[in-house]
């Protein structure tokens, strides 16, 4: 038995060999960086007066029915996003302040959601904009599981639900890829550019008038970065805005370095099979000829 | 091998007054699985944007592929460390798998939304997002749930080429000699695909980032759950062999499943101190002493793991009692550590809460109810359970 057993410490400790030697290789999982013709979204909350008519143009523009579910059902109302409601305009209030917040999908550069998908229904397709598949989705949820901001939504009043979320209004008929709530605000508070542009631009603002913002562009590089950009008032943290401090490294990073350096080529499983089989193979010689059944 | 040794069909009537106890609550159960599948989730579950995962997937597939992990662990030590004494325990332990499995299978049709759409993952590889986690889920437990029902298909061979003339005796006389000559490489994917999945149950919540609490979420996540289904796996071992034993009347491998303790016991115990080491390693001892739901949970988790394991350790393992305890301890200890993981820990903000509904966890104790019907049926009816009638019985 001493045989048996030896050659499956060596064997194992092969496999070992090649799990740790993968994950070497995957620590260095490239940063991804948003494509050269991103678009993107400036929310900057100085600017927003709140007057929710980005909730109306996104309804509109996506074919969204109201939600009445709260209130007397005569007033669309959402009280957050859902499966009725892509975008969305919140209030924090604190301590002698108060700002307006706007929650949409925040379009990753290296989306969680997107990681977590089996099929690719959620993909990150012409400008880097997260849209969803329906014709691929089996409706596990994973993405709502997986994704930083709570950002995707499901039907799930329906037998046979989707999955709601914004898509940068890709799926707009009139104007493909043109966000309805950036088109209408009439304040500027949200704007719509390229993702180089719009980051150079909430620089400008931070620059030209740094006592009026928080010191930093969310999205710049948090979770591996958004394009969506935001710019919050002085005094205001992004956290209190909803957006967490997720640190630089992107979302999925720490999963996809242990999966990818456990399964790189899969080597490591054909590894192990091998190894099974040999094993149970001499095992299984050795009982028929009558040896070795127990040790 | 002892007499002991060969399996043999149970026998008796099936339909006693327990089974059609049983057999009611499913009914009660298959009848809102329709009800479920007409007016959604929404109606039937707590589920939420912000806990789109529930009892369902925490509990009937987490949890109920790793209390089904029995034929994997057996397999391991009978097949690979060559303990061919243990034999007799294999064919029950694949019987609790493949039922375990099937019933996750059937689960994760009543929670996913779009259920047709799971179909065209073994047939589109060209869809496939070798990045996901969960498709590497659900492929293996696909494949592994056809796999243990192959794995076992020579009970039921042997039990119709006894009988008489005909089909079934036809079919068995065809695929026996194949099944007996694929079994290494069968034997083989059986072990992999377990190793592979259940490792990935853990890794999948690695991706809820800092939606997981710090003292569960760790990147030893999939270590953890591996190591973790494998004590299960042997406790439900010995539980199932307690209670089989009980309820059919038949000789209990009380000694078999002492020595089996021992290994059982080193296995949980290494989890444990795994688990612990992690959090201090990771520097995160301020959170084992905060004394909120968290800590508490998590001493829960680690408390009932330690002291299943000394007792399988110390001499308690040796009675039937003491077995019959220290496996209860260790599987609630792994079931508790697969329902924090996936909801007690998991917290997607302050709006959101969740509590299965009764229509939820009256489907879940129908899938149970289901199972333990199909086992009933098939030990009865097939070789499968080893040990003749017992003393005590035949008085």
């Amino acid at each position: 038995m001493a045989t048996n057993r030896r050659a499956l410490l060596k064997g194992m400790a092969a496999a070992g060999a090649v799990v740790a030697s993968g994950v070497t290789t995957a620590e260095a999982r490239a940063r991804k960086r948003a494509p050269a013709d991103a678009i993107g979204m400036l929310y900057d909350a100085t600017l927003c007066i709140g007057c929710k008519t980005c909730v109306v143009a996104c309804k509109q523009a996506n074919g969204l029915p109201p939600d009445t579910s709260r209130g007397d059902g005569l007033w669309d109302a959402p009280d957050d996003l859902n499966s009725k409601t892509k975008n969305i305009i919140k209030l924090y209030k604190g301590e002698g302040r108060q700002s307006f917040m706007k929650a949409q999908c925040m379009h990753c550069v290296d989306p969680s959601c997107i990681n977590a998908c089996m099929m690719g229904s959620l993909e990150k397709r012409e400008y880097g904009v997260v849209t969803w598949h329906g014709e691929r989705c089996t409706g596990c949820r994973y993405c709502g599981v997986a994704c930083p901001y709570g950002i995707p939504t499901y039907e799930y009043d329906k037998a046979f639900p989707a999955v709601v979320k914004c898509e940068m209004c890709a799926q707009r008929k009139d104007k493909p890829f043109k966000p309805a709530c950036c088109e209408i605000c009439p304040v500027k508070a949200v704007i719509f550019g390229t993702y180089a542009d719009l980051l150079v631009e909430a620089k400008r603002r931070l620059a030209e008038h740094p006592d009026r913002y928080e010191p930093k562009v969310f999205g710049e590089t948090d979770g591996g970065g958004t394009q969506v950009l935001y710019l919050s008032a002085a005094g205001i943290p992004f956290d209190k805005l909803g957006l967490p401090d997720l640190g630089p490294e992107p979302v999925p990073q720490l999963q996809q370095s242990i999966q990818h350096g456990i399964y790189q080529g899969f080597i490591a499983p054909a590894a192990l099979f091998a190894v099974l089989a040999g094993v149970i193979w001499r095992n299984r010689k050795a009982a028929a000829r009558g040896e070795g059944v127990d040790s | 091998m002892s007499a002991h040794a060969k399996a043999q069909p149970v026998g008796g009537p099936i339909w006693t007054r327990g089974f059609r106890l049983i057999t009611a609550l499913f009914a009660v159960s298959a009848v809102l699985m329709i009800w479920r599948w007409i007016v959604g989730l929404g109606a039937a579950t707590d589920l939420s944007d912000g806990y789109p995962w529930g009892l369902w997937i925490a509990f009937d597939v987490v949890t109920g592929t790793a209390l089904g992990c029995g034929g994997y662990a057996m397999a391991f030590l009978v097949y690979i460390f060559n303990k061919g004494r243990y034999h007799p325990l294999v064919r029950p332990a694949v019987l609790t798998s493949a039922l375990g499995y099937t019933m996750a299978a059937l689960a994760i049709n009543l929670d996913v939304g779009r259920p047709l759409y799971i179909y065209l993952i073994p047939i589109r590889p060209s869809w496939w997002n070798l990045n996901s986690a969960l498709l590497e889920v659900a492929l293996c437990v696909m494949s592994y749930v056809a796999v243990l029902w192959i794995e076992l298909s020579p009970a039921f061979f042997e039990r119709w080429e006894a009988g008489p003339e005909g089909f079934l005796k036809k079919l068995s006389a065809t695929f026996h000699p194949i099944v007996k000559k694929l079994m290494v490489p069968l034997l083989a994917v059986g072990i992999l695909l377990p190793t592979m999945h259940q490792s990935s149950l853990g890794s999948l919540m690695l991706l809820a980032g800092k939606k997981l609490h710090g003292l569960w979420h760790t990147p030893l996540l999939p270590l953890l759950f591996l190591i973790s289904c494998v004590g299960m796996g042997y406790a439900v071992v010995a539980f199932e062999g307690t209670l089989a034993a009980r309820v059919f009347h038949r000789h209990r491998e009380t000694s078999m499943l002492a020595s089996l303790g021992k290994v059982t016991g080193a296995v949980v115990m290494g989890w444990a101190v795994l688990r612990l080491l992690d959090i201090v390693l990771r520097g995160k001892v301020g959170l084992l002493f905060s004394f909120d739901m968290y800590g508490f949970f998590f001493w829960l988790e680690v408390a009932l793991s330690i002291v299943g394991a000394l007792m399988l350790l110390s001499g308690s393992r040796h009675t039937e009692a003491g077995q019959f305890v220290a496996s209860m301890l260790i599987v609630s200890s792994g079931v508790l550590y697969r329902i924090d993981t996936y909801l007690v820990a998991y917290n997607p903000g302050p709006n959101w809460s969740y509590f299965p509904t009764v229509p939820e966890q009256l489907i879940t104790l129908g899938i149970v109810a289901f199972e333990i019907m199909l086992y009933v049926v098939l030990v009865k009816t097939f070789p499968i359970l080893s040990g003749g009638t017992s003393a005590r019985a035949a008085k």
